[in-house]
């Protein structure tokens, strides 16, 4: 074995790299931030600055202004929140109902489910729009939050932790006279809650940061995410770095506080998903 | 008794899977099959009109396709992002889940949260970033080669280097994502084979190569396939970036359906463009097939 002094160095050369890792993972958000509180063509120098010389607000408040960013926040949050909360509902019942109630077909149904899985959803974007477009539904918010509402991974994942709920506690409530909607909301879901709560933070991720899908389905400005609204307003403005940087951190800004603040939430779920699968 | 229970509960069954089925079936189910049946039309901006323009055209959107120098280039670029991309992410991740898994690694879950930080942010946004760090004469990545005596490059303006630059942030973006897959693959290896070898002398180097690269071998090929076929997908960043140029070095095969679909409303065209995607898909996934089966045999 070697002796202390080997190990020694090992550990800094070990700690030097994951350091060098971490700067180049996150200086560019850190550099967004620090870019967005400028003043108008600040970052246009050679070499580029790593502060603000005195900050300034004006960017947010040209943005909340004369952008009407304020307007798309609202539009991504409510497609984000409101398409959350039906997915977790939606997919929360479905996932269940595959796992612990027996009905006719449902075994070949869930296995037509997970074949389905493997084909990506941008081959249905044409279709899908069309029919969008027969339904109304073009430039409406609702539109915008159709694909996150009934994840099949979502149903998948639901499922494989229904499995241990213990049948005999539904069979004695059902004894004891308990409808089954009453079951799910009293046994089923504080049971699956967990699962849920990762399958949520997913569903409102995935939906915040969604960009094709409403690219398509919104066209008038008025209905804009914020990601939609941002590239826009990049091919417009390819000159105001400051501006977009601080267009860039109020997008980022909500999903990273909600990684930040529900992480075990993330992480546990990718790598519970990972070694299950 | 339990017959009607049985009943009731097959009727909650299909009540509770319902409001599910009927949005992925009409969302999801019915467009995927009208995809084909889309492709096999001439469905263009007069058929937005009114559906009585649109004819039947059989094989010609295939034929039309194949006869596209655009579509092959698009393929070309598609293909050349998922074979440099796709090994180069993988490679990344499972260097930084190694680093983080190691025995003398302190601060783990602060690194593992650095590395992860930038798959939650949202694409657009950071795209605009990486636009900036590629300028050509402000950007810190000219100034930083500048300081190594390498001349300004013109990242995304040159039909050389735009891709690798869309590459570079495709890798920053996703890395995190996978590494944590590793990181739950790294955790199921038992310390005593790290032990023994250590014990027989192994250096690093020899652990990772006698020890963890065969214990992890399942996962990396799982996750090598998962990470293909999700970037045969790739859209956002060459919209955001460089809108498929210069001169279609990265018109990705997403980007030219978004293209032909829904700018020039050719959706019979695109609706082909659909089809190889699937068809590309599929041809991964059976490689992953394949790959469990081996695994498990």
């Amino acid at each position: 074995m070697r002796g202390g002094g080997g190990r020694r160095l090992e550990s800094v050369a070990l700690h030097a790299l994951l350091f060098a890792g971490a700067t180049l993972a996150i200086s560019p958000l850190l550099w967004m931030v620090s870019a967005s509180f400028m003043h108008a063509g600040e970052a246009n120098a050679s070499p580029p600055p790593l502060f603000p010389h005195t900050p300034t607000l004006e960017h947010y408040r040209a943005l909340f202004t004369s952008q009407s960013l304020g307007r798309y926040f609202l539009n991504s949050a409510a497609i984000s929140v409101g398409g959350t909360g039906l997915a977790v509902v939606i997919t929360g019942m479905a996932g269940y109902a595959f796992a612990k109630l027996r009905f006719p077909k449902r075994d070949p149904l869930f296995r037509v489910l997970l074949a389905g899985m493997v084909v990506p959803g941008q081959v249905a974007m044409l279709p899908m729009f069309l029919e969008l477009r027969q339904l109304g539904l073009i430039n409406t918010l609702f539109g915008a939050m159709i694909p996150v509402l009934a994840p099949i991974y979502g149903v998948f994942l639901v499922r494989q932790y229904a499995l241990s709920i213990p049948d005999d506690l539904l069979n004695a409530a059902r004894l004891d006279g308990a409808s089954e909607l009453r079951i799910f909301r009293a046994i089923v879901f504080p049971a699956i809650a967990p699962v849920l709560v990762t399958l949520g933070v997913f569903t409102f991720l995935s939906a915040w940061n969604d960009f094709m899908w409403p690219l398509i389905v919104l066209s008038d400005d008025a209905r804009y995410t914020l990601p939609v609204a941002l590239a826009n307003l990049a091919g417009e403005h390819v000159q105001d770095v400051e501006l977009m940087m601080a267009g860039a951190v109020v997008t980022v800004l909500p999903v990273f506080l909600a990684f930040l603040f529900l992480q075990r939430y993330y992480i546990q779920g990718i790598m519970a998903g990972s070694t299950k699968g | 008794m339990s017959a009607r229970l049985g009943r009731a509960e097959a009727r909650a069954g299909w009540m509770f899977v319902t409001p599910a089925l009927v949005l992925i079936g009409v969302f999801f189910v019915i467009p995927v099959i009208s995809v084909f049946l889309l492709s096999f039309t001439d469905f263009d901006i007069y058929s937005i009109g009114d559906v009585a323009n649109t004819r039947f055209v059989g094989l010609g959107n295939y034929r039309a396709l194949v006869a596209s120098p655009l579509f092959w280039t698009a393929l070309r670029n598609t293909a050349y992002y998922v074979a440099v991309g796709g090994p180069l992410s993988v490679a990344v991740s499972l260097a930084a889940a190694v680093l983080i898994n190691a025995r003398l690694t302190r601060w783990k879950p602060f690194f593992r949260s650095a590395y992860f930080a930038p798959w939650v942010t949202t694409l657009v946004a950071v795209a605009l970033v990486w636009r900036y760090v590629y300028h050509p004469q402000y950007g810190p990545l000219n100034a930083f080669l500048g300081v190594l005596g390498i001349g300004p490059i013109d990242w995304l303006g040159s039909p050389r280097w735009a891709m690798p630059a869309i590459i570079l942030v495709s890798v920053w973006k996703n890395f995190g994502y996978n590494m944590l897959v590793f990181l739950a693959g790294l955790q199921l290896i038992p310390d005593d084979l790290y032990e023994a070898a250590e014990l027989d002398g192994a250096g690093a180097w020899h652990r990772f190569r006698h020890v963890t690269v065969p214990m992890l071998g399942p996962t990396f090929l799982f996750v090598g396939v998962v990470t293909m076929i999700a970037a045969v997908q790739i859209f956002s960043e060459p919209y955001v970036m460089t809108q498929g140029g210069p001169l279609k070095s990265t018109l990705t095969l997403v980007l030219f359906m978004y293209e032909q679909g829904f700018r020039w409303w050719r959706l019979g065209f695109a609706a082909a463009i659909a089809v190889v995607l699937f068809l590309l898909t599929l041809l991964g996934t059976l490689l992953q097939l394949r790959l469990r089966r081996e695994r498990a045999a």
